[in-house]
């Protein structure tokens, strides 16, 4: 590293930023990710928004408190419309969970450098999105304190889960997620929280941090079996992803309401959830290189190709939009087709053209280099993708369920103050996790941070 | 004096600037003789394993029979529930829709298989372990999670010598040569 040209001036890498600045050892890579937890003190913008998303918090207990109280009746939903702002909001945490696994195993089995710095962030991100998921199954089911009578569990009853319908596959697919996500994340920190246990200062942090370290001491014998270990999650997470959106689509696809039933659900709704979940690495990424000066470790680089990600995976979702489209006029089907019209111009037409302007229309400026490398663009680009996928959800549910066969069953739907009080809330929840994540455990591995920067050193002397 | 201490002597460390210094000693000291030899790194090293003889492990192995068990526990049971336990007639339908019960026998293959390479792993690594001999040594404790390199050869092994290890230590480049105690 200390030798030889640094890299930035070789002609093929002048033209990408690189992965990582150069100028770092083994040494400075620990230092700088490990301050941040240990000894720099938390910044009076981190007490503020730690106290803001804390009160959010707050309102999403009151307002989860109020419905275990009242029912789900306050809520805007009704008969037709049984599934509102619930399952809308559960589907879109859960694909914005997925961009985590997706960058730290998918990625990884292919080898890209440059998933090391945001991995640990995204995976963090995936099981506090998965985390702001599961709220809603449970309390969607009116009542909450026998939502185990979906797990198979030997009942006085007699009786056992239906495992033909897709709200138990649902239950096993999330529920394997969660715990898959958990294990793949505490696995990949495991090296890490020895680190923190060598360099922790005081008493309470040694133990703790120590407790959660297992005892590892960087053994090769440890590694080499760590490292088998790490690849077969990987292995496993990649189509384990792919299963959770697609049994999410099923609720949906395997019902007859049109708009629904259609095949090409699976891959758009996999496709829409890594386009929604790189959408909301970038939100969190700008912000949290900008404030803990991670910009060395979070280059250039990383912010582009994730915006060509979402630029990729949105013309994938572009697509299924218009097959969607298509396909419902070309089937003849007059329910399918009266409901593409309703989409254009039924009550809720404004939340199609705003989801075609935010998901389709607005990322194609990311053809645009100047735009890719613009970071206050992509960060207001990344919040009007996650708006898009929201409203994509919207669309989905409400739309289809207001107006199905017959007309005299047909119905509105507006959320109340609740619904958005539980969905704001969650977004508290998820910047809550989030900002006790930054400070207790290191946002950027710091042992793949060494790998890099053994490689990047050995490059050098080439 | 050095043969009445050696049951309270893990073994010798030595310490070394880089992986690649740690990987020419880990090399040279198994071409000496030393089998009972074990290096420390703060990331895996590639070809470090391969340097100090370690062949394949058995996580794979773990992970597929996790993975069976999962998939093939999780059909039976979705079969004994649906179709002996508590059979639903709908429509004359097959009772074993075995495309229906899939998705859940694919989720639990991946549960299964996850759940064994991980708990496979450490405990074949022997984890979690609180207490080691390795961090008595300060300067273990102290840089091998962060930016140095470590070769132990333990006691345990059958050409160990306390002084001559020491030595050998000191020849293949290892600074900061310690005696590592269990006591």
């Amino acid at each position: 590293m200390s030798t030889g040209e640094p890299p930035i001036n070789s002609p093929e890498i002048r033209r990408l930023s690189p992965v990582i600045e150069p100028g770092h050892t083994y040494g400075t890579v620990t230092d700088k990710i490990s301050a941040i937890v240990l000894t720099r003190p938390a910044s009076l913008g981190w007490f503020a928004g730690f106290a803001l998303s804390f009160s959010i918090v707050m309102m999403l207990t009151v307002a989860l408190a109020w419905l275990i109280t009242k029912g789900v009746g306050i809520w805007g939903i009704n008969i037709p419309i049984g599934w509102g702002f619930a399952i809308v909001n559960f589907v879109w945490w859960i694909g914005i969970g997925h961009a985590g696994t997706l960058i730290s195993a998918i990625l990884f089995l292919l080898n890209q450098k440059w998933r090391t710095s945001i991995n640990r962030f995204a995976e963090a991100m995936t099981l506090f999105a998965v985390a702001c998921a599961g709220v809603f199954p449970l309390i969607h089911t009116g009542r909450p304190w026998m939502a185990y009578y979906m797990f198979p569990y030997p009942s006085t009853m007699g009786i056992w889960p239906q495992f033909r319908s897709p709200l138990i596959w649902d239950v096993f697919a999330v529920s394997t997620y969660g715990t898959v996500s958990a294990l793949f994340w505490f696995v990949g920190l495991i090296p890490d929280l020895a680190t923190l246990r060598d360099r922790a200062v005081t008493k309470p942090k040694q133990i703790i941090y120590g407790m959660l370290a297992l005892g590892w001491r960087g053994s090769a014998r440890h590694w080499h079996r760590y490292q088998s270990a790490y690849l077969l999650l990987a292995g496993l997470a990649t189509p384990l992803v792919l299963s959770v959106h697609t049994v999410v689509s099923f609720d949906f696809a395997v019902a007859i309401v049109p708009g629904w039933h259609t095949t090409i659900f699976p891959p758009y709704f996999v496709a829409g959830a890594i386009y929604s979940g790189f959408a909301m690495v970038l939100t969190i990424a700008i912000p949290l290189r900008k404030a803990y000066n991670l910009e060395d470790f979070i280059t250039m680089r990383h912010l582009e190709n994730m915006a060509m990600v979402m630029l990729a995976t949105g013309l994938i979702v572009a697509y299924g939009y218009f097959f969607e489209f298509f396909l419902s006029k070309y089937s003849g089907n007059k329910f399918d087709v009266f409901l593409v019209d309703q989409r254009l111009h039924g009550p809720y037409r404004y939340f199609y053209f705003a989801l075609i302007l935010c998901n389709i229309l607005t990322p194609q400026l990311l053809w645009f280099q100047k735009v890719r490398t613009n970071v206050p663009a992509l960060f207001v680009m990344s919040l009007i993708i996650n708006l898009g996928m929201w409203l994509e959800r919207f669309v989905i549910v409400v739309i289809s369920l207001t107006r199905d066969f017959m007309p005299s069953a047909w119905g509105r739907y507006s959320a109340t103050f609740w619904d958005y009080a539980t969905l704001v809330g969650t977004m508290g929840l998820f910047t809550m996790l989030l900002f006790l994540f930054v400070r207790v455990l290191p946002a950027i591995s710091i042992a793949e941070m060494r790998e890099l920067v053994a490689h990047t050193s050995e490059d050098d002397h080439k | 004096m050095i043969h009445q201490h050696r049951s309270h002597i893990y073994g010798v460390l030595g310490e070394f600037d880089n992986e690649h210094a740690l990987m020419e000693a880990a090399e040279k000291t198994r071409n000496a003789g030393y089998r009972r030899i074990d290096a420390y790194a703060p990331f895996p090293v590639e070809g470090l394993s391969e340097a100090l003889g370690l062949k394949s492990n058995k996580v794979a192995l773990l992970t597929l029979i996790g993975g069976l068990c999962g998939g093939l526990g999780g059909f039976g049971f979705e079969y004994w529930c649906n179709v002996i336990s508590y059979p639903l007639n709908i429509g004359g339908r097959p009772l074993n829709s075995w495309p229906a019960f899939i998705p859940v026998t694919f989720e639990l293959t991946v549960l299964g298989a996850s759940l064994s390479a991980v708990f496979g792993m450490l405990a074949l690594n022997g984890l979690p372990q609180p207490y080691h001999p390795l961090f008595n040594v300060e300067r273990f404790a102290k840089h091998a999670t962060s930016d140095r390199f470590f070769l132990c050869i333990e006691a345990r092994d059958k050409k160990f010598n306390l002084a001559e290890v020491a030595r050998f230590m000191q020849s293949l480049g290892a600074h900061h040569v310690n005696e590592v105690r269990d006591d």
